[in-house]
């Protein structure tokens, strides 16, 4: 049990950023280690600037080392040039809290929130010194746990894992260091292994892959059945989710670190879930039910986090943070705010579009008004109303003019490109739409300019569009071009795109099955880490390694699904009924858009009565503002039932 | 712009992990710091307003000090608009309190507002280098010997030759066995001990006590800060003619920051210090 640091410290004078690695934040706590503790050690798998602020890494390590059997610290991704120099000398992935060997914990513990960081888990695993294939550790190595959003389709890194974890894990995380703890004090004997994944797989949210067994209709053919091993292993393993927020008001001790990171400012979580139904987002469509945090209980972690910290902003997460109950209310609260530290800065991420949201961000804002971001998604009202991002034109110019009238110069809109039944007016109308910003703008300064950001759209588990067959990465190419050529022609419109062949990476990875596990780890031996920088991207790797698999990449990624598909994620459910998620794909083909449930009658998605869950929100009326499917007029919406798309899926 | 303002400087060390922290984080820090601890620092005006601190002179990342400096301007009128009455001592207990691990506070004091700033005052500054290499006392005496010594550095982005001679005003090799010897010993010696309270203090409070682990030969080292100035890397690289000088420099510690007054050499705070008040 002995501190890697003396063999580390040499190294780091030589590496970029060193003071990633040295812990010492301002809110770590102490662990303490201990024949009848269990230890987590929680892995970030991205360097330490983009894992440190991410706040589910922050709350388990808190709520695990308040338990008094069990103790928790933090590893990131090691940056390549440390990384090099460890391999080369033999050190292995530590933890930064203090500096102890990876091999030396019981869990090992991913919280993943992208596909792209898949590579980087195996290659934080190899360097900790175990196999990667889960089915080849001994009894001593650490158990290897995913979660996160990323983890809602596990199955591309199953054979990596010893155990998936559906849903949050405020509450999970404390069943599982139980048994673990019974695991280690029995000695973690040969063969004990398996008798405690078992013993995981009854707990709920639980998914241990090794239990189950996929039946393909033939090698490289689709998936004829997943089914348990054992019949005291659960046929479905649904998420779990915590039923008030009120009762978890984490992180109570934020870290503060010590060197510059992506998101420098005290973060307080408003509500969690999203009904919005944006059919795109797997986030709204994983995290429901809306829970909201109480309003008193927000003014409290605020004003305790800034004094804690020393932090002068704050960011009132969520999903959509202007859709929480007396958002206006709690901010007026903020704004003069009576403790030592000053008057501090509020940031409101993930904004509604419309001329209310632009008030509340009027009203935060403090100093120079560079830019304002909205995500409009989509060129074209139909369109919007088939992804249900039921933004409308007059929303977003009232939006736009009211940020150019209260003193902003810049608009930044995001879009995706490669929604399903888009057609070039789609695509060419994000440019319309960017052109009438740019034109209301003028209005006010001539300055006024609008960037606009494309992404290429990837269809993910657990939402409608999981049976959509994404666009190609010519395709998604052609589709950006359209956009960049129009934007030439258009003055004040600059255009920012995301590689598509990013996309296709993301595509593999996102619906994948177990045989893309092969896949990743073709890529990660070829020295694929760090797939989200694009400086380490190369869509080659992963093209190679389908090949080598004999795999096809449209198979994965740009064929339709059917209905009668098994699903690799069939197994595993987000508590969305799959009726439910199959009957909003055909409305979103039907150009079909749904209101928000919060506020009309439930359409039955699943998650609440499943679950016996209810929506926590503080208002009984939907906040001002009324975009996105509250207090519009939907008439106008599928009034002309339009032929199903759906046709040119190959049958 | 600090009409009416009260002027404070503060001495802090950083010693340890946290000397891997860069200046820009070490900034960020004290702004951090000083709002936990309460203290009304002034901010400027403008579209972004920023809290009126200004740092001495970059500490290089990897390097550990024993005086670090930094000064800072409190607004009078939010010292009473905060309801209570500027008071140095509650400040540097609370400062003390609000530092992470690493960062300790040893002075706070009042300084006259038209001081002049700390990055011009300073002169030069006083170094401890531990430095793993056979041939470093060798390199030691010839650098002591020699009226020039060249080192290859960038500039403006082009590469220069220099004559660091100049900069380079005191250089020595502390023997360490100073540490370990019996009173006896040392009056045979005939040393100094005042030098060797001093290297004992030191040894005292370096973390992982590197003077005796054996890691490197000690040298102390004078390097002059003005005009171009000479880092402690650049000394390494000059003596071991390598330019990888981290190599070789297990540990650096500054040890004391000088500044020019009336022709003398005088330790930066007793220069400053007109109400001594030493907290933490």
């Amino acid at each position: 049990m002995s501190s890697l640091w003396p063999r580390l410290e040499p190294l780091l004078a030589r590496v970029r950023k060193p003071g990633r690695y040295i812990g010492c934040e301002d809110g770590a706590l102490q662990p303490r280690h201990g024949r009848d503790t269990v230890s987590w050690l929680l892995a970030y798998p991205d360097v330490y600037e983009v894992g440190l602020p991410n706040q589910g890494l922050q709350i388990l390590y808190e709520i695990l080392n308040e338990r008094p059997d069990a103790a928790a610290e933090r590893t990131y991704a090691p940056w390549v040039d440390l990384e090099a120099l460890m391999r080369e000398r033999g050190i292995p992935l530590f933890s930064v809290d203090t500096h102890r060997a990876a091999l030396e914990f019981d869990i090992l513990a991913f919280n993943l929130s992208s596909e792209l960081v898949y590579t980087n888990v195996l290659n934080m695993i190899d360097l900790a010194g175990f196999d990667v294939h889960a089915r080849r550790r001994s009894p001593d190595d650490p158990l290897v746990i995913i979660g996160g959003h990323a983890a809602f389709n596990p199955e591309p890194m199953a054979n990596f894992i010893d155990v998936a974890v559906l849903g949050e894990g405020e509450e999970v995380i404390g069943e599982i260091t139980e048994v673990v703890r019974e695991w280690k004090a029995s000695g973690k004997t040969e063969g004990s292994r398996a008798g405690v994944l078992r013993e995981l797989s009854h707990i709920p949210g639980v998914y241990v892959p090794s239990l189950y067994e996929v039946v393909y209709e033939s090698s490289t053919g689709p998936i004829r059945e997943v089914r348990p091993l054992y019949a005291d292993v659960p046929e479905v393993v649904t998420k779990r989710t915590v039923s008030d927020l009120g009762q978890w008001d984490y992180p109570r001790r934020p870290l503060v670190p010590l060197t510059e990171v992506v998101h420098d400012r005290l973060a307080v979580e408003v509500f969690r879930g999203c009904t919005r139904g944006c059919r795109f987002c797997q986030a709204g469509m994983i995290t429901r039910p809306v829970r909201e945090r109480p309003a008193d209980q927000v003014r409290s972690m605020v004003s305790n986090g800034l004094r804690r910290t020393g932090y002068n902003e704050v960011s009132l997460t969520s999903l959509s943070t202007a859709d929480f109950s007396g958002i206006e209310d709690v901010v007026s609260s903020l704004v003069p705010d009576p403790t030592a530290c000053g008057a501090p800065t509020i940031s409101l991420p993930s904004l509604r579009v419309d001329a209310f949201t632009v008030g509340l961000a009027a009203k935060v804002a403090s100093g120079r008004r560079s830019g304002l971001t909205f995500a409009p998604e989509a060129g074209t009202w139909r369109l919007r109303t088939v992804i249900n991002k039921l933004i409308t034109e007059e929303d977003l110019y009232g939006a736009v003019e009211s940020a150019f009238a209260s003193g902003w110069s810049r608009a930044k809109l995001y879009f995706l490109t490669g929604l399903p039944t888009e057609t070039d007016i789609d695509t060419k109308g994000i440019v319309d739409l960017a052109a009438g910003c740019v034109e209301i703008g003028r209005r006010y300064t001539n300055r006024a300019s609008v960037t606009v950001s494309v992404g290429g759209f990837v269809p993910k588990p657990h939402t409608p569009f999981q049976w959509f067959g994404q666009n190609s990465v010519d395709e998604l190419g052609r589709k950006i071009r359209l956009v960049r050529d129009a934007a030439s022609r258009t003055k004040g419109v600059n255009v920012k795109w995301h590689d598509p062949s990013a996309s296709l990476a993301e595509g593999i990875a996102s619906r994948g099955d177990r045989r893309i596990g092969a896949v990743i780890e073709r890529v990660w031996r070829s020295g694929g880490v760090f797939q989200e920088w694009s400086e380490y991207f190369d869509v080659r790797r992963w093209q190679e390694a389908m090949a080598a698999e004999g795999l096809s990449p449209d198979d994965y990624v740009t064929r339709h699904r059917r209905k009668e598909d098994v699903l690799a994620w069939s197994h595993l459910s987000a508590g969305l009924h799959q009726d439910f998620l199959w009957q909003d794909w055909q409305s979103s083909l039907q150009e079909f858009g749904l209101e928000d449930c919060r506020w009309t009658p439930c359409y039955d998605c699943g998650v609440c009565t499943g679950d016996g869950l209810e929506h926590i929100v503080a208002s009984p009326i939907p906040p001002a503002g009324g975009s996105q499917g509250t207090g519009q007029d939907l008439a106008r919406v599928g009034a002309v039932p339009v032929d199903v798309r759906l046709s040119r899926t190959p049958t | 712009m600090s009409a009416g303002l009260l002027k404070y400087r503060l001495a802090y060390s950083k010693l340890g992990k946290v000397r891997f922290l860069g200046h820009r984080d070490v900034a960020r820090l004290w702004e951090r710091t000083l709002r936990k601890a309460g203290v009304p620092v002034a901010v400027s005006t403008g579209f972004t307003p920023r809290a009126r601190i200004s740092f001495g002179l970059a500490l290089p990342t990897g390097a550990e000090s024993l005086i670090e400096l930094l000064d800072f301007f409190v607004d009078p009128n939010m010292v009473q608009a905060s309801g209570s009455a500027p008071s140095v001592d509650e400040w540097g207990e609370r400062i003390a309190h609000a530092l992470p691990e690493g960062f300790t506070s040893t002075h706070l004091h009042e300084i006259g507002s038209g001081d002049i700033s700390l990055q011009e005052s300073v002169t030069a500054s006083s170094w401890i280098l531990l430095v793993d290499h056979p041939d470093v006392v060798e390199a030691v005496d010839r650098v002591r010997s020699s009226d020039v010594v060249h080192l290859e550095r960038e500039r403006k982005g082009e590469r220069h030759v220099d004559d660091i001679r100049p900069g380079i005003l005191d250089i020595n090799i502390l023997d360490m066995n100073m540490l370990d010897m019996n009173m006896l010993d040392m009056n045979m010696l005939d040393m100094n001990m005042a030098q060797i309270d001093e290297l004992e203090h030191l040894a005292d409070v370096w973390p992982g006590d590197p003077l005796r682990s054996g890691s490197g030969t000690a040298i102390s080292a004078l390097l002059t800060t003005s005009g171009r100035g000479i880092r402690p890397t650049e000394l390494v690289e000059a003596l071991l003619a390598e330019s990888e000088p981290w190599d070789h420099l297990t540990r650096v510690l500054r040890t004391q920051q000088w500044i020019d007054q009336d022709g003398q050499r005088i330790d930066v705070l007793s220069a400053s210090m007109a109400r001594p008040r030493v907290c933490a």
